[in-house]
């Protein structure tokens, strides 16, 4: 491709009204609205949908809405969910006795949520979830179900799907 | 020995006095150069350490004082422990020929504001003892054991020899006009009816040593010895803690020199149009000097910065052409027309 250079006069090849220019746009921005946002004062207004802390949710008769089919432990992509099951006489016949989620390892990619055939796990918009200690971030079946959801759900968007059909 | 305390005592005061100055004018250049990028980039720039940011420079120091202080195993541990000396060292004892303001008479006494009186050789020792400060960024590079720092170090001696030249030839055709090498020779001259800054029958030498002095001082567009996106850092590549501190500090006590040496002389020094120093009395005539002098200085630092912000980096030969083949001969075209000048109206 040809590209088709400007003819520069003998001023503009000094290289002074390029730099002059350079300088008035950079001082122009001095007196211009700051951008940043002063994170732990200020904060972001999370987008509805926003993946952040994966949760287990409880059902209407108060127990975790998890059958234990474990398909959310072998979608998981860096194998972050652990589940151990057992039966139970409850009508789903199935539950979790141990669910461990490494928060060490989750990638908040919802897939865990995408594929769960009940809707019992679910990502709400918590995030900072940093530890000083690795132990402390793994999440055991009660923890999750303590941060999660309980009926009677809130109306909007933090309702689960289950709920809204 | 009775006689000697007048000399003295006035010098370590003023010496005390000037090193407080230049230190934390090197501490606030640091803020002040996080801060004017940050705007001009549209950030807000530190502000969480006391107010508005101002103790940040504090913050920074107490981080220096307690980072480990790394020697490379490749490094040859003479010249890499003298190097950072060698760069901070010259950039502050250059304060001693700089003369910051009139003088102050107290009881009697009259005290002329400059750490060296009676030096009248004040231009040539700043030209020289600044050059030293080159060598403790060329040893540095060498004696890293580190490619990047040998090529930061190589850098600044090819950008040497390319801008001392241009700087020589503009301090000279200065030194001509005003026939000293006194700095305060040279600002009396720009005082007073009759006579302007130097930046007006100056103006070529005024821009060669302002863009050579770019160079002297490693700042952008001219900061090849760092050159931080090809050479990770350039010549302080292996040094930590209190070591690159000083290299740090040097580069900033440099950009205070090199202002000041503008401003001498080309600025007027601590002069200002139809303002006489002698109206507000021995004392405070003197002080008022010394603080428009130093607001020039500011001003100058803020040039610098801005300077930064804007322009890109040149490329290497780039650097050359433009000292060789546009700074030297216009300087040398300078010099020409300043001395024909002043042979056709004789000597003043």
């Amino acid at each position: 491709m040809k590209v088709t250079r400007p003819e520069l006069s003998w001023w503009e090849r000094t290289y002074f009204p390029a730099i002059l220019k350079g300088m008035k746009l950079t001082f122009s921005h001095i007196f211009r609205k700051r951008v940043t946002l002063q994170y732990p004062e200020e904060r972001w207004t999370l987008p509805p949908g926003y993946r952040g802390q994966p949760v287990l949710l409880t059902g209407l008769d108060g127990h975790e809405k998890c059958t234990s089919c474990k398909l959310c432990q072998f979608i998981c992509p860096p194998e972050a969910i652990r589940i151990v099951g057992g039966e139970t006489e409850l009508a789903k016949e199935k539950f979790p006795k141990e669910f461990d989620i490494d928060m060490g390892l989750c990638i908040f990619c919802g897939y865990c949520q995408e594929v769960c055939p009940v809707e019992a796990i679910w990502l709400k918009d918590a995030y900072e979830l940093a530890d000083y200690d690795r132990t402390n971030l793994i999440f055991d079946k009660e923890k999750l179900l303590a941060i999660g959801r309980k009926p009677p759900y809130l109306p909007g968007r933090e309702k689960p799907l289950e709920e809204g059909r | 020995m009775n006689a000697y305390w007048p000399i003295v005592v006035p010098a370590l005061i003023k010496i005390v006095v000037i090193l407080g100055i230049v230190l934390t004018g090197v501490a606030y250049t640091t803020l002040a150069e996080r801060k004017v990028s940050a705007w001009m980039q549209d950030r807000r720039g530190p502000n969480r350490v006391g107010p508005f940011g101002l103790l940040q420079p504090v913050a920074d120091g107490m981080k220096f004082f307690f980072k480990e202080d790394i020697t490379p195993r490749e490094a040859y541990r003479p010249l890499y422990l003298l190097a950072p000396f060698l760069t901070l060292f010259p950039a502050l004892i250059t304060f001693a020929v700089i003369p910051f303001g009139t003088q102050i008479s107290v009881g009697g006494q009259t005290y002329p504001l400059i750490i060296a009186p009676g030096m009248d050789v004040g231009v040539i020792f700043l030209l020289a003892v600044s050059s030293i400060g080159v060598y403790g960024i060329l040893l540095a590079g060498w004696s890293s054991g580190n490619k990047y720092s040998l090529m930061g170090g190589l850098r600044s001696a090819s950008q040497v020899i390319s801008y001392e030249l241009g700087i020589a030839l503009a301090v000279m055709s200065v030194v001509l006009w005003t026939g000293s090498f006194d700095f305060r020779r040279i600002v009396d001259d720009q005082a007073g009816w009759g006579h302007f800054w130097f930046v007006g029958p100056q103006f070529l030498a005024f821009i060669v040593f302002t863009v050579a002095v770019f160079a002297e001082t490693n700042r952008l567009p001219f900061d090849l010895p760092e050159g931080e996106s090809e050479l990770v850092a350039g010549y302080h590549t292996e040094y930590s803690g209190l070591r690159f501190a000083m290299f740090f500090m040097g580069e900033y006590a440099n950009m205070i020199t090199a202002s000041a040496f503008v401003v001498l002389l080309f600025l007027g020094g601590w002069n200002l149009p139809f303002v006489n120093y002698a109206w507000f009395g021995p004392l405070w005539g003197g002080l008022l000097s010394a603080v428009v002098f130093f607001a020039k200085v500011a001003v100058l630092l803020f040039v610098f910065i801005w300077v930064r912000w804007t322009l890109p980096r040149f490329r290497y030969d780039q650097l050359m052409s433009l000292g060789w083949k546009r700074l030297f001969p216009l300087a040398l075209l300078n010099l020409v027309l300043i001395s024909t000048l002043l042979v056709l109206r004789g000597r003043p």
